[in-house]
Order: structure tokens, then sequence, then C-alpha cells
């Protein structure tokens, strides 16, 4: 048996030795295939940026609303902007809490508030999309008698309140046609944005003890493009070690919302002529 | 039978080979990378400390420099700190000083409004009051996300700008040499940031952008024409 297998290996020796290399080549290949499988992980993710598919829905939603737009004047849209989205998560909390995964969730809420106040909602992404902050902008400033509310949750901030922002005063861009700049789009409605901001911080203040009483300014790059009133409203914050923390808040922040926003209704007459400053 | 022997013993210390081969590689693939990378680190840090000599001259006059950094109120507000401070009578020097002394961080680390791993890579100040202040990729990969944390971050370096460089009107943030669309996703960096309407710029170069117009320049025109009329500012299609 024994004399077997030595004759069997003096005959294939070179077999094995040739089997050996090729062993060590696999191993060598699995080596170097690990790292670089493990490399791959990462940019597995950028894909995702890649196909932008952002321009549809935006353009899809913002026809749909087009076409079941009454002819009734007066505000009666609200364009709401879960931010971030995509790759940009946003804010990111120790405990695995994305901004923009929770800003999606929380603008169902806030819809069906702003709903059940009568308003038409348009929302600017309604999956993991990220358009740009021109596309989101774009959305509001096709509507007349829209105002515009961007979603955010902070990563500062005490725990469990909540702060309106509007764009600082800016100077209204004077364009030979009579149009709006679009670099400077919010500078004829901040004093508008101002008004809806301070009635739904004052809600906000009511329900989240330790939010500021008026509302605050900010050079919010989203506001600073949209042609109507608008305001971020920022939620505080990311850090919450437990997610329910801040699902806790938002029939608050629904409610705060859509109840500002019906008071701000007489406040907003429309001009005339659509492109002309109110 | 010896002979048969030896080889199985020679073949199994073959195999042996390979297995710890196989084994080694791969870690040996990672140190080689680690090494790389720690030799890379090593030449930013280089890099950084040519670029970034120290800019506290101490034969300089000490002034009260007034710093803001968080008040700690938690409400997104900065506040001023008084620290005794060489600082040179020259504007550029003297923003340098007092930006790097504000990234270096107030005594109590919580009321920090810039991420300690931020750098100031260069700062410009043109004729019209305009400082271009231009900080390292960290100002904007560290900071938290957030509009109240970037709005305070920004806060604390023009408010620190406006008490402490008689000469600064205006300020444009760059990052790494680059304009940003926003800090870290909220804040507007596209424009600059009004630092001190009532500003001494060191030559009046005709600038007719009043003090409210220095917030609404665009970048184009910030680059192009720094002093240019709200109008000229806003013609873009």
């Amino acid at each position: 048996m024994l004399l077997d297998v030595g004759r069997f290996i003096r005959k294939s020796i070179r077999e094995t030795f040739s089997m050996a290399v090729l062993v060590a080549a696999f191993f060598a290949a699995l080596g170097a295939a690990a790292p670089s499988a493990g490399q791959g992980g990462a940019p597995a993710g950028a894909p995702q940026t890649q196909p932008q598919p952002t321009a549809t829905p935006p353009a899809a939603s913002a026809t749909a609303t087009q076409n079941v737009t009454p002819a009734q004047a007066g505000l009666n849209i609200v364009v709401l902007d879960p931010a971030h989205g995509g790759t940009d998560l946003g804010a990111r909390g120790t405990g695995g809490i994305h901004e923009s995964d929770i800003v999606l969730e929380f603008a169902a809420q806030v819809r069906t508030a702003l709903e059940a106040q009568g308003f038409q909602v348009v929302q600017t992404r309604q999956g993991n999309a990220n358009p740009s902050f021109d596309d989101r902008s774009a959305m509001a400033n096709a509507q007349r008698g829209a105002i515009f509310v961007t979603l955010h949750i902070a990563s500062t901030g005490t725990p469990g309140t909540a702060r309106v922002y509007v764009m600082n005063d800016m100077a209204a861009g004077v364009d030979a046609t009579g149009l709006i700049p679009w670099d400077r789009a919010q500078a004829p409605f901040v004093s508008l944005s101002r008004k809806l901001g301070d009635n739904v911080q004052a809600l906000l203040a009511q329900r989240f003890k330790g939010s500021p009483a008026a509302v605050q300014t900010a050079s919010v790059r989203q506001l600073r493009t949209t042609a109507a009133p608008a305001i971020a409203v920022e939620i505080s914050s990311v850090t919450v070690e437990d997610r329910t923390q801040l699902d806790h808040m938002v029939p608050g922040i629904a409610d705060a919302i859509a109840r500002g926003a019906a008071a701000f209704r007489p406040s907003y007459v429309l001009p005339a002529n659509p492109g002309e400053r109110p | 039978m010896i002979l048969p022997r030896w080889r199985w013993w020679f073949l199994v210390a073959l195999l042996l080979a390979v297995v710890i081969a196989a084994i080694y590689l791969p870690i040996l693939r990672r140190n080689i990378k680690q090494a790389a990378k720690l030799q890379q680190r090593s030449e930013e840090q280089a890099r950084r400390e040519l670029t970034q000599p120290t800019v506290i001259n101490p034969s300089d006059p000490k002034v009260k420099a007034k710093l803001f950094w968080a008040s700690g109120a938690d409400d997104g507000t900065v506040s001023a700190v008084t620290v005794d401070l060489p600082l040179s009578s020259e504007p550029v020097l003297r923003a340098k000083q007092v930006l790097n002394t504000l990234l270096a961080g107030p005594v109590d680390t919580e009321l920090r409004t810039l991420p300690p791993d931020a750098a100031l890579l260069a700062f410009y100040l043109l004729p019209d009051g305009t400082a271009i202040a231009d900080f390292s990729e960290a100002l904007a990969t560290s900071i938290p996300s957030g509009i109240q944390s970037e709005q305070m971050a920004v806060d604390s370096i023009a408010k620190t700008l406006a008490a402490n460089v008689p000469q600064v009107r205006q300020m444009k943030i760059l990052i790494h040499g680059q304009e940003m669309e926003t800090l870290a996703g909220h804040l507007d960096l596209s424009q600059a940031f009004v630092v001190n309407t009532n500003a001494s710029p060191r030559a009046d170069s005709g600038g007719t952008g009043s003090s409210t117009s220095a917030q609404q320049l665009t970048p184009a025109a910030t680059a192009v024409k720094l002093a240019a009329s709200p109008s000229d500012a806003a013609a873009r299609p």
C-alpha cells in the first residue's frame, strides 16, 4: 500500500510541484482579490450618485401638480422639501441616525397635517433621491401662490427643540427685464418669509420648551434661490440616543407648520402677474 | 521506504509554506498600504508646517483681542472672549493671527465653533475690504452638519474678524482654494459674508458696492469685479 503510494508520488512528483505552484498562485490571487474586494465595497455605493434620475421625479411631480392646480388665487400650495437624500446623508448621529432618512419620514406626516389644512403639497423628493438645490427651488418657483418649507435635523442644539430659519435680508437684484434674478430669488420675499417663520416658530416655542420665540436668520443655500415665502425648520438633534425621541416631536412639528402656514394665508397676496414681486 | 517518506515531508513542508504565504501575503499588503498612508499623512503635515509658519510674533504689542466662540447657551449664539495676543498692525498678518487663535479653540473645548483639525491655508485682503479666507477641507468635512452649527462657525469667523481687523468689510470663504456651494450641506458659501459695514479698507478703490450689496455678490461677480454694483452682480441668465 505504502509502496504503491510512493511509486505514485515518484511518478507524479512534477505534477504535484506544478499543483503546489498553482495552489500558491491561487492563494496569492485570493490574497490580492480580497483587499481589492474590500476596497470595492466603498465605491459600490458610488454608483448611486451616478445615475441621476433626480431630474425625472421633480419634473414628473411638478407637471402633476400643475395639472391639478386650481385656478383660484391665493396661497394654496406648500412645497415641502425633505433635505439631503441619495448619497448625501446630511447630519449623522452616533446611533446611526441619518438626517436624510428621518426628514423623508417626517415629511409624510407634515404633508398629512398640511393637507388637513386644505393645502396641496408638492414634495421635492419622494424617495432616496438627491435633487440639486436649484432643482428643489425650481419646484417652488414653478408654482404660483406657493410657500416653501425645507425640513432639517441638526447635529447641535438642545434635543427636543426646533428652530425656524429664514434668509438674511438681501438687496433685491435689479434686472433689466424686471424679472427676479435666480441667484437672489428670495430677496423680495424675505419679509414674507419672516412673517411665515414667526408664525411657525411661535407655535413650536409653545410646544417645545427651550425653542426660540422668534424666527432666526441664516444664509441657508436652499432658501436663497427660492422665489416664494420660504422657511427652513431644523429639529435638534441627531445626537439623541433613541430615535423615538425625535419621532415623538413630529406631530407637534407637523401641526406647527400646518397651522403656521394656514395663519399666513391672509398675509400672502399674490402679485398680479407671475414673476412680479409680491 | 525512506525516500518516499522524505518526499512526503518535503511535500508537507511545501504545502505548509504555501499556506503560510497565503496567510502572510494579505497581511504584508495591508502593512505596505498602511505604511504608504502614514507617509502621505506626514507629507501633508510637513506641507502644512511649511505653509503655516508661526505667525505670532512676541515682539508685537499685546492687545486685547476679542475671539468669538460658542456662548454655551446651546442656542447657536457666539460670545466674545478677550485674549491678550501680540498682534501685528499689518491687517493680513493680523487676520491670520486671530483666525489661527480662533481655530486653536477656547480653553473649554465644548465651546469650539470650528473643527480642531481645520487649518487656515491662506488669507488675502483686497483693496476694497474683501477678505478671502482659504481653509483646509477639514473645515467642511469635520464640522457637524446643520444650519445652526454651520451658521455658528461662520458667525465666529466673521465676528472675530470684525472685532480685530477693522479693514475687513466682507469675507469670502474658500475650502482648499475652491469655491463651495455650501459649508457642510446647509450654509451658503457662494456669497461673501458681511463682516463690518463700517470697515475702513486700506485704499478706497472707488468701491461703489454699498454695505448692503456686499452680501449679495455672486461668486462670479466676486471673482471678476469685487466692487461691482448690485445690478452688475445680478446679471446672470
